[in-house]
């Protein structure tokens, strides 16, 4: 099988790599490029566990091919993090307990980011709205929506 | 097992590469993708056509054409269409909606599928590059067919004239147990002169109620006038059996769901 370059930026920088066609975007990040923070859950587009964040909107890395993402920019969850200093939705997830086993946080952080992205100060409907898409096996949720919304409460605190 | 992925800058060129087989269109790739992670052996290759204009999105005159990759996600947030947002938000999560197209809707087997529900009570034409064709010739042939569908074409309803209802068991969001889209047109005083009612998970694709239609001819959508189109919901149907609910269960619950939409 013949392999096709693919390259797109990444958290801000450039990467590029030889995958083979028709190699999900997950795969292409977690075995090719050493980007992890996704997971591979269902691979059905059930869990939103690979939820990573492509030209600004909110996709599912493992229904995406690698190839359709060329020149894209794609924010993931580990690439969050400034100079060590956790971002206020990864601080927020800890201080609210809202991450148990820790397999859907990296996903249900990238569905939360977009939300808090275009709606700062958002209602609980809007958290569960933005989560939906997200299956997580051990909280009962409750802490991840209080998590995302101490984020919200934290960001317009600093703004103010 | 790999996939190869050919990329075509028209619908034409895509069309040929179509006839191969074991290839597939890659729309947004919530079914076929998913198809192929499954271990789906029947597809090895993926056609798609890089066409930013099968995206398109034209309100006008009371006409709606809807191009056949436009998202769900594009259809919920466009300020001309409040009427069919609930419809298109009752499709997947918020990813899935940035993802899945119109065009694959067409596609999905039931228990998905829900805004070509939408569709079909809405009359759709199906646009396909070798002409066009109404929804419902579309999905009676759809599993056998080839082609590439570029759009589809309605007529805008109204608010008032348009409902939709999906019922799942995991709430916001969570697979159909059925969904039901209505279009009634009533005069003044309520009476309703033309109805068109699609269901979805009452068989492998979206159907049409046609004895429910006819009965709230000339009804004024009282309960005593609903009863008798509800006894008559059931004539026709063959749901799914899966996962979420038995064919039985989905054939007793939906005349409830229905009377709860006609009752609005």
């Amino acid at each position: 099988m013949a392999k096709v370059p693919v390259q797109f930026m990444l958290n801000g920088s450039e990467k590029a790599e030889f995958v083979e066609s028709g190699t999900t975007l997950l795969n292409a990040l977690r075995d090719k490029i050493g980007d992890t923070s996704p997971k591979g859950g269902c691979h059905q587009g059930t869990c939103g566990a690979c939820s990573v964040i492509i030209d600004g909107e909110l996709r599912l890395s493992c229904l995406t091919l690698a190839e359709t993402c060329i020149g894209a920019d794609i924010k993931t969850t580990a690439g969050l993090a400034e100079g060590g200093v956790l971002h206020p939705l990864q601080r927020a997830f800890l201080d609210a307990f809202a991450t148990q086993c820790g397999f859907c946080t990296p996903g249900m952080i990238m569905a939360a980011k977009v939300l808090l992205d275009r709606t700062p100060n958002p209602s609980r409907e809007d958290v569960v709205e933005a989560l939906s898409g997200n299956i997580c096996r051990c909280t009962g949720y409750e802490p991840i929506i209080q998590a995302v919304l101490l984020a919200a409460r934290a960001n317009s605190q600093n703004a103010a | 097992m790999s996939l190869a992925l050919q990329t075509f800058s028209t619908v034409k060129d895509a069309s040929a590469a179509l006839q191969a087989a074991g290839s597939r269109y890659l729309g947004g790739g919530t079914l076929v993708v998913r198809a192929a992670n499954e271990g789906d052996v029947s597809v090895s290759s993926l056609v798609r056509v890089a066409d930013p204009g099968l995206s398109r999105i034209a309100v006008s005159g009371g006409k709606v054409r809807l191009g056949a990759s436009a998202t769900m996600a594009a259809i919920a947030r466009h300020p001309e269409l409040a009427a069919l947002a609930p419809a298109a938000r009752a499709v997947g999560g918020p990813a899935i909606r940035n993802m899945a197209t119109v065009g694959g809707n067409l596609f999905a087997p039931a228990p998905y599928g829900d805004f070509a529900v939408a569709l079909l009570a809405l009359d759709a034409t199906v646009f396909t590059e070798d002409g066009e064709m109404p929804i419902e010739t579309f999905l009676t042939g759809r599993d056998t067919s080839r082609v590439i569908v570029t759009a589809v074409g309605f007529s805008l309803p109204s608010m008032e004239s348009f409902r939709f209802l999906k019922v799942s068991r995991v709430k916001p969001k969570g697979v159909s147990v059925l969904s039901i889209a209505a279009l009634l047109q009533r005069t003044a005083d309520g009476t309703v002169t033309s109805a068109r009612i699609a269901l979805g998970c009452m068989a492998d694709r979206p159907i049409r109620a046609l004895a429910t239609e006819k009965a709230l001819l000339g009804s004024k959508l009282t309960p005593q006038e609903i009863a008798p189109a509800l006894a008559a919901a059931g004539e026709g149907i063959t749901p799914i059996t899966d996962p979420i609910a038995s064919a039985w269960y989905r054939a007793e619950v939906l005349p409830v769901h229905l009377g709860r939409l006609l009752s609005q």
